[in-house]
C-alpha cells in the first residue's frame, strides 16, 4: 500500500520522509514538482500523479503537501483518507500542523508515522489508541520526563485495541463530568446577479466534547430527525438504533471527537440569512471603474450577523482600489488582487457598504467578467435548518453530567455572482 | 556533552550549535553510504559529527542514549545518512527503557537492509521479545523482524510468522498478516507455505484480523478464490465491525469474489427478490415475461449487499467510495441509486477526495444519467473550486444534460464561459459543443450563442469556439453558410493557431457554400503565409488545393504561388504535403489518373467527428481503483472478471462445522437449521421421511427430530423404526435410573400428557453426569439445586403428575432445564407435522458464539451419547432468534456483560415456562469467580453456578447458562 512519505513545504523542499518498506529514493518526488510547476495554484497540483514506476498521492493541508509514493494499485482514496488522518493527528497533537511543527516533534511524529502504518497498512488511527501508545508532548511532561526519565511511549497494548469499542479507553476519570454539544451548520450557496438562490443546501455537524467518567452509554434525540436527510457518523453510533427509532445511541469517545454529520434534504427550502447590493461595472476606454457594495440581514429569525467577511478575486486588470467602508476594515492586496472586508457584526439599522473606485491598468481592456464575492458569516444560537435537539440521556454511570447544548450557523461556500 | 556542539545535524533546537561543515566529511559518507543512502550522502552529516553521537550511545546513561536516538532519528527523517553509526545502535536493541527500543526498531527498519551481518546481531532479541508476555512487545518484535529485509533470516521470519498465527492475541495475529506481505515480497518463494498461513488466518474469528489478512490474500494470492469460500458469510457479516481500512479491503476483495460466484443481477427480467418479497412482486413481472426464467438472487449475493449498505454512513470516505463500488458492480440496476446521496456527501469533503470522486461520478453519469439528475445543482461550479475540480464537474453537467434540463445547465454555462479561468472557459465551450451535438433541440441554440463568443475579447475563447463550431457545422454544413462568412470576417483577429487553421479547413471544404470569399481569404492566407504557423500553413495549402478544383478560374495563380512557397518551406510536412497537393491536383504526364479522382479525393465527404466524454472509455477499470483514476493499467490492478453464465457451486460457501471442537465432540446442528438452509445435503424424500416418523413416532417428535439432527450418530434409523424402541433404548444408555424410567417411559407413551416428563427424565440422566463435571464448584450447585428442585417439582407434576422426587432432583441438577415446548410441540405435531416455520426462516450461518451447552437435542434423543461421553459438549444454539438483548453491559459489570435471548427451543420445566439463554462474557483482563444468579420472589430462575470465567485476554470465552422463568 502505501510505501513512503515525503513531506514538502509551500516553497518546495522536502523537510521529512518516512519510509515503511524499502527506502525509495526521494528523487521521485521530482515528478510532484514538474507537477507544481505546471499547476497556476498550489490547489491544481492533480491529487494523483503517475510516474514510471510508483504514483504518487498528495493532500494539501496547511501549506504542506503530503506525497505518498504508492507502487502498486489501491484505491486513491484509500491514500487520501489516510493522509488526511495524519494531518489530523498531528494537528491534535501539536495544536497546529506546520512545518516548524512538525520539525519540533520530529520524534514524536516518526513514532506516530511507526504506529500508525505497518508495511504501508493503517494499524491504528485512532487518535485514544495513539495517544496512549504515544502520549502528546506538553511542556509539563517534557520537563517531568527530564527529571524522571520516564518516556513517552507506552508499555502496555492499549485496551481499545483489543476491544469492541476501540475509540474510547478504559478509567477515564473526571471531577466534573461534562458532556457538549455544538449544532454547527453551514450553508452553501451561489447567489445571482439578480440576487435570486441558484442553488442553496445546508451541511451540518454535531460536533462533540464529551468528558465523561467511566464508560457512560448515551442517547441523543432530535425533535426533527427527519429533516436530516443524509447522515454520516462517528463509529460509536450504533446505526440500527438509528434507522429503526432515529436516535443517536452511543458510547462516547473521550474528548473532542464528531458525532454527526449531515445533510439537509434538498428539498427544503434554504433561508438565506443576508442579502448583497452590488454595483460594480467598468467602462468601456475609462481606467476607472465603479464598486459599489451593501450587505444587509435577511431571514435570520431575529439573530445578529456576526463576524461577516467579505472577500472578491478582482479581475487581473485592476491596478487599485480606492474604497471607503462605512464599517470594518479592508485591504487590498495589488499582487493576488484579492480585496478583502472585514465588516464585523452586520447593524440592521445603519448596513454597512464599501464603496468608492477602482482603477484599472492603463491600456488594459475592460475586464469581461465581474468578480465572484464570497461571504463569512456566522450567527449565534442558530441552527438555520430548524434542527433541534430534544433532550440527552446517559445510561451506565451513575452521577449526573453536567450537559451543554450549543447551535450555530456558518457560511460555508457562499457566494455571490455579479 | 561537549560533543553536541559539534553536531550541526541536530533537529534539536535546544542542543545544536552550528559548525562549520567541513568537506572531509563528504568522501568518508561517500564510502560508507549503501546502496540507497549513496543518494543523500552528498548532503549528509559526517562522521565526525557523528562520533559524538556513538559516544554518547555508548554512554551508560539511558537519557544520553535517548537523546542521540533522537537526534539519528531526526537525522533518518531528513534523509540524511546514518548508517555507519549501526554497531553502536544495534548494541541498545534490548533496552529496557521502551522508548529507546521503538527508536532503536525506526533505526534498524531503516538501515538493516544495508548492513545485513551486523543486522544479524539483533535477531536473537527479537526471537526471545517474541515469547514475552507482553502482547505489546510480542506484536512489535514481529514487526520489526519481518521489517528487516535480510534474505538470511527467511525462515526465521516463517517460523515466526507461524507462531504468531497461533498466538492467543489478536494483535499479535493481526501483525501476523501485516508479516506475510513483508516476507512474501522479500522472498516469492515462501508462497505456499504462506497460503497456509492466510487459509488458517482467514478462519480468525477477529475483526481485528480480518482485514489485514484480506490485505495479505489479496497481495499473495488474489487468484486463490477456493480459500474465500467458507469464509464468505463469515466475512460479510463481521464487515461492520472490522476497523474502517480493514472495511475497504475487504469490500474490494468481495467484489472480486461475487463477480465470480454469482450470476448477473442485470438482466432485464430480472425478478427482485429480497426478504421473500417474492411473491409480491411475482404477480405483476414474472407474468410478463414468463418465457424466460425468472432471475432470484443468491442469498448470499443478497446477503453481501445487505450487510455493506450501512457502511455508506461512515465518516471514513474511502469505506463509502468502496461500498459504492461494490453496488455499482454487483447491484441489480434499480438499487444502485441508493448510492447517490452518499457520494454526493463526500463532495463537501476535502478537495483530493472530490477530485476522486467526482472522477467516479463522471463514470457512473455516463451510463446512468439518472442516478444524479436529481443532484445536479450539487455539481454547479463554483469559483473558488481548484482547475481539475472544475472540469470535472462541468464533464458531469454535460454528462447529466438532456432535453429538460439542458437550458438551466446552457445559462449555467453561460457564468462559467465568462470565468477569470480561461483554461476552464475553454472547457465549458467544448462542453457547450457536446450538448449541441448530444441535444439536436438545442444545436442551433447552442451554435448561436458560440457565435457571439466569437466577438468575445478573450482570445482563447474565441479559438475554442469555432473549433467547436467548426466540429458543429460539419454535421449539418449546408444550413450554415452564414455562420462560415461570419467567421471568414474574424479571420483577420483571430491570432490563435487553432482557430485560423480551424477557419481555414472550413473555407476549404465548404468553399461551394461561400464561392465569393473563399478565394478572397485564400489572397489573403498568400500574403501573410511565410509568417503563419505551420499547422496554418498546412491548412492554406489544403485551401488552396480545394478551391482550385472547384475555382480554378480565380485561384489557379493564388495556388501556384502557395505551392511554390510550401515547396521552400523550412518544415518538412509542409514540404511534402506541398509535393504531393502538387502531384495530385495538376495534371501532368506522370500523376495521370490520379489527378482524375483529385476531386474525389480530396473533397470526400467526411464523417462528422464525434464530440464525446473523456470518461466514454473509463468503466473499463473497476470503480475507484488507482487504475480508474488515472484511466491506465496500474500495477497489480486485477480485472473485474465478467459474470459467469452459470452460476458456480453455491454449496461451496455453506459451512457445516462451525468449530473443529464441535464437530468431534456435539452431534451435529439442530434439525431446525437443517431444513432451513443445507436442502443440498438432505433430499427432499429424506425429509420426508423424517416427518413421517415424527407422524408415526407415538412417543414424541423429540425422538424423530434428535434423529434427524444426528446424522453424525448412527443410529438414527433404528430410532426411527420406532420411537418406543428408540426412547428404550435411550433411557437404557442414560446411566442408573434406566429402569424405573423405561418403565414409565411406555407408559407415557400411551398416555400423551406423561409423555413430555419421561422425556425430560431421561434427558436428565443423562445430563446430570455432564453437569458434574462442568460445574465448577460443587457447593454452589448444591444450594441452587435444592432451591429450584423443590419449585420445578410442584411444575412438573401439574403438567404429568408421573414423576418421582429422585429423577427431578436430578433435573433440577441440569444446567439446561426446558421442559415446556416439549409438550407444546408434540401437542402442534398431533395437528400437523413439525411445524419448521416456527423457527426464524433465514438461514443461520452466522458464526456462532461457541456456548457451552449440553446439546439439548442431542440429549433428548440420547443415541449419540454414550454414558462415557460425559464430557463437556459445545454446540451452538443453532435454530436461535438473532436478536438478544443486553441485561447488563459490559462497562457496568465491570467487564463482566450479560445478553439474554429467548431461544424458542423447548423448555423442559412446563407449559408455562419459555426458556431463556443467558449468555455471560467476561470481557475484562481478571478472571472473574463465583457469579450467582439471584431469584426474583415473581420469577424463577434456575442455574447453575458459574464457573470461574477465565480473563479475556486469555481466551475470550463466552458461556451460557439456560435458565427457565415464568411466562
Amino acid at each position: 500500500m502505501i510505501h513512503s512519505l515525503f513531506l514538502v513545504n509551500a516553497s518546495g523542499d522536502i523537510f521529512l520522509e518516512k519510509h515503511w518498506k524499502s527506502v525509495v529514493s526521494r528523487s521521485v518526488c521530482d515528478y510532484f514538482f514538474e507537477a507544481l510547476e505546471r499547476a497556476t495554484e498550489p490547489e491544481n497540483v492533480p491529487p494523483v500523479i503517475p510516474t514510471p514506476h510508483h504514483y504518487l498521492i498528495n493532500v494539501l493541508r496547511h501549506r504542506i503537501y503530503f506525497v505518498a509514493v504508492i507502487q502498486s494499485e489501491v484505491p486513491p482514496l484509500f491514500v487520501i483518507e489516510f493522509l488526511h488522518r495524519v494531518v489530523d493527528t498531528f494537528q491534535d497533537y501539536f495544536g497546529v500542523c506546520t512545518e516548524a511543527a512538525i520539525k519540533d516533534n520530529v520524534v514524536v511524529v516518526y513514532e506516530l508515522l511507526e504506529e500508525m502504518l505497518d508495511n504501508g497498512f493503517p494499524l491504528a488511527t485512532e487518535s485514544n489508541i495513539l495517544k496512549e501508545l504515544i502520549k502528546p508532548p506538553t511542556i509539563l511532561r517534557t520537563v517531568v520526563n527530564t527529571i524522571t526519565g520516564s518516556t513517552n511511549v507506552g508499555e502496555q497494548l492499549p485496551t481499545g485495541q483489543l476491544s469492541v469499542v476501540p475509540w474510547r479507553r478504559t478509567g477515564v476519570k473526571y471531577t466534573n463530568n461534562e458532556a457538549y454539544f455544538d449544532v454547527v451548520e453551514e450553508i452553501d450557496a451561489i447567489i445571482d446577479k439578480s440576487g435570486s438562490t441558484i442553488t442553496a443546501e445546508i451541511q451540518g455537524v454535531v460536533d462533540a466534547c464529551v468528558k465523561l467518567t467511566g464508560m457512560p452509554d448515551l442517547t441523543l434525540s432530535f425533535m426533527n430527525p427527519r429533516l436530516l436527510d443524509d447522515v454520516s457518523f462517528h463509529p460509536c453510533v450504533r446505526f440500527k438504533r438509528w434507522e429503526a427509532e432515529r436516535i443517536l445511541s452511543f458510547i462516547p469517545p473521550d474528548g473532542n471527537f464528531r458525532l454527526l454529520s449531515y445533510h439537509v434534504s434538498s428539498q427544503n427550502l434554504v433561508a438565506i440569512p443576508v442579502y448583497v447590493k452590488h454595483n460594480i461595472s467598468f467602462r468601456e476606454g475609462s481606467s476607472q471603474g465603479r464598486f459599489e457594495l451593501t450587505l444587509g440581514p435577511k431571514q435570520t429569525m431575529g439573530k445578529a450577523v456576526e463576524s461577516v467577511l467579505v472577500s472578491s478575486q478582482l479581475p487581473r486588470g485592476v491596478l487599485n482600489a480606492n474604497l471607503n467602508a462605512s464599517q470594518g476594515t479592508y485591504t487590498f492586496d495589488p499582487v493576488t488582487k484579492l480585496l478583502s472586508w472585514d465588516v464585523g457584526k452586520i447593524n440592521p439599522q445603519k448596513l454597512p457598504s464599501l464603496k468608492g473606485s477602482v482603477s484599472l491598468q492603463t491600456g488594459a481592456s475592460k475586464p469581461d467578467e465581474n468578480p465572484t464575492i464570497n461571504i463569512q458569516f456566522k450567527i449565534q444560537q442558530l441552527a438555520i435548518s430548524g434542527l433541534k435537539v430534544n433532550r440527552l440521556d446517559m445510561y451506565g454511570e451513575k452521577y449526573k453530567p453536567f450537559k451543554g447544548i450549543k447551535y450555530m450557523t456558518k457560511a460555508g461556500k457562499f457566494q455571490v455572482r455579479t | 556533552m561537549l560533543g553536541m556542539s559539534a553536531n550541526s545535524v541536530s533537529y534539536n533546537d535546544q542542543g545544536s550549535v552550528e559548525s562549520g561543515v567541513d568537506a572531509a566529511q563528504e568522501n568518508s559518507n561517500i564510502s560508507s553510504g549503501g546502496s540507497g543512502g549513496a543518494a543523500f550522502s552528498l548532503f549528509s552529516a559526517d562522521c565526525k559529527k557523528n562520533e559524538d553521537l556513538k559516544e554518547m550511545l555508548e554512554n551508560s546513561k539511558e537519557s544520553l542514549k535517548l537523546e542521540a536516538m533522537k537526534r539519528i532519528v531526526g537525522l533518518i527523517a531528513k534523509g540524511k545518512n546514518a548508517s555507519e553509526l549501526f554497531p553502536a545502535v544495534v548494541k541498545n536493541v534490548a533496552s529496557k527503557n521502551i522508548e529507546l527500543k521503538k527508536l532503536v526498531y525506526v533505526y534498524l527498519v531503516r538501515y538493516a537492509e544495508e548492513q545485513q551481518d551486523l543486522a544479524l546481531l539483533s535477531i536473537s532479541t527479537f526471537q526471545r521479545a517474541l515469547k514475552d508476555p507482553n502482547q505489546l512487545i510480542r506484536a512489535s518484535a514481529l514487526r520489526v523482524l519481518s521489517s528487516i529485509r535480510v534474505p538470511i533470516i527467511v525462515p526465521i521470519m516463517m517460523l515466526a510468522i507461524k507462531e504468531s498465527s497461533t498466538d492467543l492475541s489478536p494483535y499479535v495475529r493481526k501483525t501476523a498478516a501485516h508479516a506475510i506481505q513483508k516476507l512474501y515480497s522479500l522472498d516469492p518463494d515462501q508462497k505456499e507455505h504462506l497460503i497456509e498461513v492466510i487459509e488458517k488466518l482467514l478462519k480468525d474469528k477477529s475483526t481485528l484480523v480480518a482485514g489485514s489478512v484480506v490485505m495479505a490474500f489479496e497481495e499473495v494470492c488474489p487468484d486463490r478464490i477456493d480459500l474465500i469460500h467458507k469464509n464468505y458469510r463469515k466475512l460479510c457479516n463481521m464487515l461492520v465491525d472490522v476497523e474502517e481500512w480493514g472495511q475497504v479491503v475487504i469490500i474490494h476483495m468481495l467484489t472480486r469474489y461475487a463477480r465470480t460466484q454469482f450470476v448477473s443481477p442485470w438482466r432485464e427480467d430480472a425478478v427482485f427478490d429480497e426478504n421473500n418479497e417474492k411473491t409480491f412482486y411475482d404477480s405483476e413481472e414474472e407474468r410478463r415475461v414468463d418465457e424466460s426464467k425468472p432471475y432470484i438472487m443468491d442469498p448470499d449475493h443478497r446477503l453481501l449487499l445487505r450487510n455493506t449498505k450501512p457502511l455508506l454512513q461512515s465518516r471514513n470516505t474511502a469505506v463509502v467510495m468502496a461500498v459504492s463500488q461494490l453496488y455499482w458492480h454487483l447491484a441489480p440496476k434499480h438499487e444502485i441509486s441508493i448510492v447517490t446521496k452518499s457520494l454526493v456527501r463526500l463532495l463537501r469533503s476535502h478537495r483530493e477526495v472530490q477530485y476522486v470522486v467526482l472522477q467516479n461520478i463522471a463514470t457512473m453519469s455516463i451510463q446512468r444519467k439518472g442516478m444524479f439528475e436529481p443532484f445536479m445543482k450539487s455539481f454547479y461550479v463554483r469559483s473558488t473550486d481548484a482547475t481539475h475540480i472544475k472540469t470535472l464537474k462541468l464533464e458531469i453537467l454535460t454528462n447529466l444534460a438532456n432535453e429538460a434540463n439542458i437550458s438551466t445547465i446552457l445559462r449555467e454555462f453561460q457564468t462559467y464561459v465568462k470565468s477569470q479561468d480561461k483554461a476552464f472557459a475553454a472547457a465549458t465551450i467544448q462542453a457547450i459543443g457536446r450538448c449541441a451535438t448530444d441535444i439536436s433541440e438545442v444545436t442551433d441554440t447552442c451554435l448561436n450563442g458560440l457565435v457571439l463568443l466569437l466577438s468575445n475579447r478573450d482570445e482563447t475563447v474565441v479559438a475554442e469556439s469555432v473549433v467547436v463550431i467548426k466540429k458543429l457545422l460539419q454535421t449539418q454544413p449546408s444550413q450554415h453558410s452564414d455562420i462560415i462568412k461570419h467567421m471568414a470576417k474574424l479571420f483577420d483577429n483571430i491570432t490563435v493557431p487553432m482557430a485560423r487553421a480551424s477557419i481555414l479547413w472550413l473555407m476549404g471544404e465548404y468553399c461551394e457554400h461561400v464561392p465569393k470569399i473563399a478565394p478572397d481569404v485564400l489572397r489573403k492566407m498568400a500574403k501573410t503565409f511565410t509568417s503563419e504557423e505551420d499547422i496554418v500553413k498546412l491548412q492554406i495549402v489544403n485551401l488552396a488545393a480545394k478551391l482550385y478544383l472547384t475555382n480554378s478560374k480565380q485561384t489557379k495563380l493564388l495556388t501556384q504561388y502557395i505551392l511554390n512557397l510550401g515547396k521552400y518551406d523550412q518544415n518538412y510536412d509542409i514540404r511534402d504535403r506541398t509535393r504531393f497537393i502538387r502531384q495530385l491536383i495538376v495534371p501532368n504526364e506522370k500523376s495521370g489518373a490520379l489527378s482524375k479522382y483529385a476531386r474525389r479525393i480530396l473533397m470526400a465527404p467526411k464523417p462528422a467527428p464525434v464530440l464525446q466524454s473523456a470518461f466514454k472509455d473509463r468503466d473499463r477499470f473497476q470503480l475507484g481503483t488507482l487504475s480508474h483514476s488515472l484511466n491506465s493499467h496500474a500495477t497489480g490492478y486485477l480485472e473485474l472478471s465478467n459474470w459467469p453464465s452459470v452460476a458456480p457451486d453455491q454449496s461451496v460457501r455453506n459451512v457445516e462445522v462451525v468449530e473443529p471442537v464441535k464437530e468431534a465432540l456435539a452431534p451435529a446442528l439442530g434439525k431446525s437449521k437443517r431444513a432451513k438452509s443445507d436442502e443440498k445435503f438432505y433430499s427432499g424424500s429424506e425429509e420426508e421421511e423424517e416427518e413421517e416418523e415424527e407422524e408415526e413416532g407415538s412417543s414424541s417428535e423429540d425422538s424423530s427430530s434428535s434423529s434427524g439432527e444426528s446424522e453424525s450418530g448412527s443410529k438414527s434409523e433404528e430410532n426411527s423404526d420406532d420411537s418406543n424402541k428408540s426412547s428404550s433404548s435411550q433411557s437404557e444408555k442414560s446411566s442408573s435410573e434406566s429402569d424405573t424410567d423405561k418403565k414409565k417411559t411406555q407408559k407415557n407413551k400411551k398416555l400423551q400428557q406423561q409423555k413430555p416428563a419421561s422425556k425430560d427424565r431421561k434427558l436428565k440422566n443423562g445430563k446430570a453426569a455432564n453437569d458434574e463435571s462442568r460445574s465448577g464448584s460443587e457447593s454452589d450447585t448444591e444450594s441452587s439445586s435444592s432451591e429450584s428442585s423443590s419449585e420445578s417439582g410442584s411444575e412438573s407434576e401439574l403438567d404429568s403428575n408421573s414423576d418421582s422426587g429422585t429423577d427431578q432432583k436430578r433435573k433440577t441438577k441440569s444446567k439446561t432445564v426446558q421442559s415446556k415446548p416439549v409438550t407444546k410441540l408434540a401437542e402442534k405435531k398431533e395437528v400437523s407435522l413439525l411445524d419448521l416455520d416456527d423457527f426464524s426462516p433465514v438461514p443461520v450461518t452466522t458464526p456462532k458464539s461457541s456456548i457451552l451447552s449440553p446439546s439439548l437435542l442431542s440429549d433428548l434423543q440420547g443415541l449419540s451419547l454414550s454414558p462415557g461421553a460425559s464430557a463437556l459438549q459445545a454446540s451452538s444454539p443453532v435454530f436461535v432468534p438473532e436478536t438478544s438483548h443486553e441485561l447488563l453491559h459490559r462497562m457496568t459489570g465491570k467487564g463482566l456483560s450479560a445478553q439474554y435471548r429467548f431461544t424458542r427451543q423447548p423448555c423442559i420445566y412446563g407449559n408455562s415456562m419459555v426458556s431463556l439463554q443467558l449468555t455471560l462474557s467476561n470481557n475484562s483482563e481478571q478472571a472473574l469467580e463465583n457469579i450467582h444468579i439471584s431469584e426474583k420472589s415473581s420469577r424463577r430462575t434456575k442455574h447453575p453456578p458459574l464457573q470461574r470465567y477465565r480473563a479475556f485476554g486469555a481466551a475470550g470465552v463466552s458461556n451460557s447458562v439456560h435458565g427457565c422463568g415464568l411466562q
